[in-house]
Parts: structure tokens; sequence; C-alpha cells
């Protein structure tokens, strides 16, 4: 209890030193969670996918479509339980800032195999009967304000012309790493309409979606399916919904590598800062580390108090600089909109948070404890703090 | 040159013999004290004098057992410091030693009553039996006043009482003083030299007190000279 106290009156003994130090920490703590937080929304699409869905796709790239018809071929595979298609779509809402994804989706079959988009029944089915309507998620309803009934023009740059969809449904996503920032219509209404203009791709999908039994059975299904297709006009690679997913995020790997490696540097300058200000501190009670070992305590209580100071202040910074990262996180992502479909600090960022902090304090005590436990007492007395 | 007491063997607490303490600055031998031979008799008060570098306050730092000698013994209550090891010496002193120094040295985020307390937390002692100890001590040098103060809150000669309470807290067998009166102005140093002849008068403490002062020194029961590292005999009693 004596202990607790000498060194929590230490740690405030210079109250602008020591609160310096602590906005330090909070900024980069803060920065550390937000920082890890951007990578954890880049991977949220992989983190979300489910491990009974694969994604099959025209093996020589995503630009390619596959034809409708193999669906059918796809559906007979032995461990396949449904099948839907989707194709990207592309629109502007109103300007090019606005993105957010849009897919023609085959409906019904579609919304089967992803459970998580929780749909009241009375919208699916308003969806499900109306060829002209579209169903958002939450996220991307509240950001451009939506109702169901709502009219939603889009441009189109893949497939050109004005699109005008009515809103039938807003889904809300089973838990936080569910997408809810995109907009899904009828594939049907896509197709007519290429139709219409001679045909070229209008029965062709950009990806199949393909429900599986087990997903310990995904890579033997995935060779079946495509061993249907292999020496055709257009071989199909398919993977898991997750491995899918990754190809995207590791197209912009080097940004993330930066970004993560930005993170831990952060970590490193406050830790560098830190230890300066623990070793001021060292230096300035000299005389009173020195005093406490003539009067007979042993070095590890000098160890002690200087690790336990740190702790305190470092585990004060970074416990305020968690506690803020949520609000600002909350900003962040009201800021960028749809831009990350999933933005929330997780468990695991506020662990790292917490581990950075305790880290931090740990070692910028490390060298000036090893030091004070060192000091020669009469030398020590001499000097003038 | 030695400086014996003329008791017993059991009267004597601190018994030097053939001390010697130098310092290396690179490749520089800097002797401080040479074949140094001293007894101190227990319940003695006794004052070292000497100029600036005659090696007076190694030879207090090795009886209390702070530094430790280049060869010879310092046998304090049958033991011979010298020989122990850091963590032994450590304890020696938590057990048999109090401190006084010029600059009272005290902690200045704990008040006097904690500053007093802070050596019986190498006791066993329960909290309630630190709490009398503490204020038993802050008692004896008329601080009762002062126990939620601050050092800062505090004038020097009210600070150099915490320390000598701080100093007689544990009941030590030695007290060693470094110029606890060198920081002081002249009436307050002599409050405080009366508390140290108080010490030894009332409480039979040993103490051995290193000064340059000596109005300070005649308060001692004897002076020891000494002088390039060795000891001179006591001047004639008119010289002082």
């Amino acid at each position: 209890m004596f202990v607790l106290k000498l060194l929590l009156k230490n740690a405030f003994r210079h109250r602008l030193r020591t609160l310096l130090t602590m906005v330090g920490l909070i900024v980069a703590v803060c920065a550390f969670g937000l920082l890890r937080t951007i990578i954890d929304a880049w991977y949220a699409g992989a983190e979300g996918t489910s491990s009974t869905r694969l994604v099959t796709r025209n093996a020589i790239s995503l630009t390619f479509v596959l034809p409708l018809n193999y669906a059918d071929r796809v559906r007979r595979v032995e461990g396949v339980t449904g099948v839907s298609w989707s194709n990207w779509f592309g629109g502007v809402y109103i300007t090019e800032r606005n993105f957010f994804p849009q897919f023609a989706v085959e409906p019904a079959s579609y919304l089967a195999l992803y459970p998580e988009y929780i749909l009241p029944e009375a919208e699916k089915k308003a969806f499900l009967l109306d060829r002209q309507g579209a169903v958002v998620g939450r996220k991307l309803a509240n950001q451009y304000g939506w109702k169901v009934g709502d009219q939603i023009p889009l441009r189109g740059t893949i497939f050109p012309g004005t699109w005008t969809f009515t809103l039938r449904g807003i889904w809300d996503g089973v838990d936080a790493r569910t997408d809810e920032a995109q907009m899904l219509f009828h594939w049907k209404l896509l197709s007519e309409n290429l139709r219409a203009r001679g045909g070229q791709n209008a029965d062709h999908v950009g990806v199949y979606i393909v429900g599986i039994d087990e997903p310990n059975n995904a890579p033997l299904i995935s060779q079946r399916i495509d061993a249907q297709f292999k020496n055709s006009l257009a071989e199909t690679l398919t993977e898991t919904e997750k491995a899918f997913q990754l190809g995207f995020v590791s197209m912009s790997e080097a940004i993330l590598v930066a970004v993560n490696a930005v993170s831990y540097v952060i970590i490193v300058i406050i830790m560098a800062v830190m230890a300066n200000t623990m070793m001021m501190t060292a230096r300035e009670r000299l005389a009173e580390y020195a005093t406490l070992k003539a009067l007979g305590f042993p070095p590890a209580f000098v160890v002690k108090l200087l690790f336990g100071e740190s702790l305190v202040i470092a585990l004060g910074g970074g416990i305020l600089g968690m506690l803020l990262t949520l609000p600002l996180a909350a900003a962040f992502a009201k800021a960028v909109g749809t831009l990350f479909p999933v933005f929330v600090v997780s468990d695991t960022t506020m662990l790292l948070q917490l581990a950075a902090s305790v880290t931090v304090g740990a070692i910028a005590a490390a060298w000036p404890a090893w030091k004070m436990s060192r000091i020669d007492i009469v030398n020590g007395l001499r000097h003038v703090g | 040159m030695s400086v014996t007491g003329d008791g017993g063997a059991g009267q004597t607490l601190i018994r030097i013999r053939n001390l010697s303490k130098a310092y290396v600055r690179g490749e520089q031998f800097i002797p401080v004290l040479q074949g140094l031979d001293l007894d101190v008799r227990r319940a003695e008060f006794v004052a070292l004098m000497g100029p600036s570098g005659s090696g007076k306050s190694t030879l207090l730092n090795l009886v209390a057992g702070i530094d430790k000698p280049s060869g010879g013994s310092i046998i304090v209550g049958g033991v011979d410091i010298a020989t122990l090891s850091e963590g032994a010496l450590a304890d020696w002193r938590a057990a048999h030693v109090g401190f006084i120094f010029q600059f009272y040295n005290l902690m200045p985020v704990l008040t006097a009553f904690e500053n007093v307390e802070l050596p019986l937390l190498l006791t066993t002692l329960s909290r309630r039996e630190r709490k009398a100890h503490v204020a038993a001590a802050l008692d004896m040098v008329r601080l009762t006043d002062r126990v939620d103060h601050y050092p800062n809150e505090l004038s020097g000669g009210q600070q150099q009482r915490v320390a000598i309470a701080r100093a007689l807290v544990t009941d030590p067998t030695l007290i060693v003083a470094d110029e606890p009166t060198g920081d002081l102005d002249r009436v307050t140093g002599g409050e405080v030299l009366d508390l140290l002849d108080d010490l030894h008068r009332q409480l039979g403490k040993t103490i051995v007190m290193v000064t340059h002062d000596p109005k300070a020194a005649g308060r001692a029961e004897r002076m020891v000279h000494l002088e390039k590292g060795v000891l001179v005999p006591d001047p004639a009693p008119g010289a002082v």
C-alpha cells in the first residue's frame, strides 16, 4: 500500500510533464487503434465471409463472364446445396464520390445463401415481386437517408443509361461484421436490358455463389466444379468466399503493410519519448534512490518504484487512448461513409492497445530501473536534484 | 597512526584496523585513507574533523556501510562489515544504522510522518506498531504538530529534525551524521546539536558525526582529526 502510494505520488510529482507524456500516449494509442481498425476494415469483407460458400469465376479473370447455363451443372455437383449468381454493376449515385457496391443478383437464391442479411419478410416479398426493386443494407440507407419506397437513380458506367430502382427493403446485418453497405437488385432486369440492346452478355453472369454442405468439403467441391468446365470456352476457378475476398485485399497489400508498419512505428516513437521521460525522472531522483538504498532498501525496491511509476503513466494514457478510440472510430466511420462497410474497433485491437501501453511502460522503465538499481550510494548522495 | 578507545573489548562498538580506501580514476590511483586504526566505544559521541579532502566523509561512509574499503577491517558490533555482501550490508544498515545527512535527504512526496515511517517498512512491525514508533520519534524531536507537513512546508531545521526522527525510529545501534548542521543557521544548528546531544545522553546512542564546525565538534565527547587520510593526534584543549 505504502509503495503504491509512493509511486502514485511520484508519478504525478511533475504534473505538467506527466500530463504531456500521457497526452502523447493517448494520441499514440488512439492512432494505433485507428490504424489497426482501418486494417481490420480492409479485411472485413474476408472476415465476414461464410465457410459454406464458394465463389466460381472465370479462370482467366474476374472481368470475364460465365454463361448462365453453368448454374444447372454446378447445382448438380455433389456437395452443392445452392447456387446463385451476381454481376458487378458499378453505377454512380448522383456523383462519383458516392461510391457503394451494387450487384445484380438472382434474388431468391442469393438471399437464401446470405442468411446474415436480416430482411423483414414483407420487404423481402416485395423485393422478389418487383423487377425494378432493390434492397440495401442499413448503413447505406442511413448514409443517404433512404426509406422503403424511395426511388434510387443510378447512372450506369459499365451498363450505360440511367437506372432507377425502387427501394423495397433494408437489411440489418446479423452482427457487426456483416456488410450493410451494398445494394442488390434483380439480375433479370440487367439481363433484359442487355438483351434489348443487342444481346451481348445478356445470358452471362459475373460470378456464381455456391452453397456447400460442409466447409471441409470446400477443396473437393471446388475441384469438382472446375472439372466440369475443363477445356470449355469459359473455364472456371472456384475458391472459398474468403479466398475470393482476400484476392481483392491482396491488390492493396502494399498499402496495408505500410499502414501496419506506421501503426507500430507510432508505438516505438512514444516508447522512446516515454523512456526519455523516465530517464529524466530517474536522474532527477538519484539522491532519493541513493537515500533509499542507504536506509537499507534493496535495489529491487527502486526497480519496483520506477516500473510502477512508468506503468501508472503508460496505463493511464493507454486506457484513456483506448476509450477515446471508440468515439473517434465512430466519427471516422461516419466521415468515410460506405468506403469501409464495416468499421468497428475490435476486441483484439483494444487488447493490442492495452498490450502496447504495458509494453511502452515496461520498456521505458527498463533502462532507468537497471541504472538506478546499480547506483553507487555515495555518488548518488552527492547528487543535488 | 591509530586512535583507539581506552575501554575493554566489550565496550567497543566500532573497531577499525589497518583501514585503507583508494579510488582509481582512469590510470590514476588516489589514496584517501591509509592504514587507519580507530575504536569507538558504545554510547560514545565522536566528531570526525579535518580539512576538505582529508577523508572524513569517506571514513563515515565506510563505518555506515555505504562504501567498501580497499583493505583492512571494520568491525561494528562484532560484525566485520567489510566482508558482507551488498544484500547483507543493506540488511545490516537497515537494522543497525541511522543516517543524518547535511541536506536532510527526505522524500519530497512524503509527509514528515511517512518519511519517518520509511525505514520501518523494512521491519516486521505491524502498521499500528509502526505508527506508535513514528509518533514517539516525532515527539522526541518535538515535531508532533508537523506530522502531515511535506518537506517543502518545513524549515531547514524542522526538516533536519524529521531526518533525525527517521534516523532513530528503528532504534539503531549507530547513528552517523554527515555535516548535520552544514545547511543550517547557527541557532537552528544549535538546536539540532542539542537533539543529537539528547540522543547520546538520554538514549545512550553511539553517534559518529562529520563536521567542519569546531563548535559543533565541541559538542561531541571526543574529536578525531584526519589529515590526508591519516589520523592525527587531538589538538590541545585550548586549540578548539
